[in-house]
């Protein structure tokens, strides 16, 4: 394999760090759905804190996005 | 036949270059030789923007507001009640700083989103100046309020001491990661954002230039660019609120330690 092929298959391999954050989005989003459901007056409060979750949850997908342009840009 | 050729030859010489868009150029004789590129004048206009917003809003300070001021109010208030809220009432002296940095970071991600804008915020060397802005006030402001007591909230109160050399590297390193994530989630979300819709706008040039058939296939893309385009209105306020909640967060843990 030469270096440029290693590089771009490196860059996929490097995506599936998001497959995480998707299964972290959902159980966020289904704890969400479920809370209000429960409590639709708590409504406001809660989707803050899921807002903020999503935040801290979507900065590793992130993370791993920035690593795969890093390989194929750099 | 010849059609195709020619739709092969045009999509085979078109590459798809997604981080062209970030590319600085300096503007004029002027910008040349102080550096002023075109991100510069993009923070300039956004901050120009954001400034006229507050002046006209608040100089006609009618009981019953009109639409301008209260649109100004209504920018006031979000952020004004977000810092008291999260900080606590300490969180007045904290709010010009989160006001500021609030519509800084709105101002470049909304601006960016423009055809033939520029998004300063996809930059690691604007997001990363202001997250260390954050970290050195939040630092700061611990500092200065609770003196050396501050190092007290690397051990958190209640945890048995024999975990000490356990959770103290743990807690310095998570409040030093604070900046880094603060600075690259906002630089990512962008760049991701903004390449996405290069790439997609790609796509429709690409199969545009294939013939009859690539113009109706290109609908679909096309169709994908508009609803991301909504979908990246979304995300720069989103993103600019999440980067002010987490700067008021590490606030109200510098004032309150834990």
């Amino acid at each position: 394999m030469d270096a440029l092929a290693a590089t771009k298959f490196g860059a996929g391999i490097a995506m599936v760090g998001v497959a995480g954050v998707g299964i972290g989005l959902g159980l966020i989003f289904a704890s969400l759905v479920s809370s209000v459901a429960r409590n639709p007056s708590a409504r406001n409060e809660v989707f803050n804190l899921a807002i903020l979750g999503v935040a801290l949850t979507e900065a590793l997908g992130v993370f791993a996005l920035l690593i795969a342009l890093l390989l194929l840009y750099t | 036949m010849l059609c195709k050729g020619r739709g092969r030859v045009a999509a085979e010489g078109f590459h798809i270059k997604p981080l062209e868009q970030f590319e600085l150029t300096r503007l004029g004789a002027v910008g040349g030789s102080v550096n002023f590129t075109q991100a510069n004048l993009v923070m300039v206009l956004g901050a120009a923007m954001v400034l006229a917003l507050l002046y006209y809003g608040s100089r006609p300070a009618a009981i019953v507001p009109g639409r301008l001021q209260s649109a100004a109010e209504l920018a006031y208030s979000f952020i004004h009640d977000m810092a008291v809220e999260q900080i606590g009432p300490e969180g007045k002296r904290f709010f010009p700083f989160v006001f500021t940095l609030f519509f800084f970071v709105l101002m470049g991600n909304l601006l960016g989103l423009i055809p033939f804008g520029f998004t300063y915020t996809s930059h690691i060397a604007v997001t990363a100046a202001l997250a260390l802005l954050v970290f050195v006030i939040m630092t700061g402001v611990a500092l200065m309020r609770h003196g050396l007591h501050f190092f007290s909230y690397f051990f958190p109160k209640g945890v048995p001491i024999f975990l000490a050399p356990l959770i103290v590297p743990l807690e310095i390193i998570s409040y030093l990661t604070r900046p880094v994530s603060l600075a690259i989630r906002l630089f990512g979300n962008m760049v991701a954002g903004h390449v996405m819709l290069v790439v997609l706008a790609s796509f429709v040039v690409m199969m545009g230039s294939a013939g009859a058939l690539g113009i109706v296939g290109a609908a679909a893309p096309l169709a994908l660019n508009v609803a991301f385009m909504g979908f990246e209105l979304l995300v720069a306020a989103l993103q600019a609120y999440v980067f002010a909640i987490l700067t008021c967060i590490y606030l109200h843990d510098a004032v309150h330690l834990h």
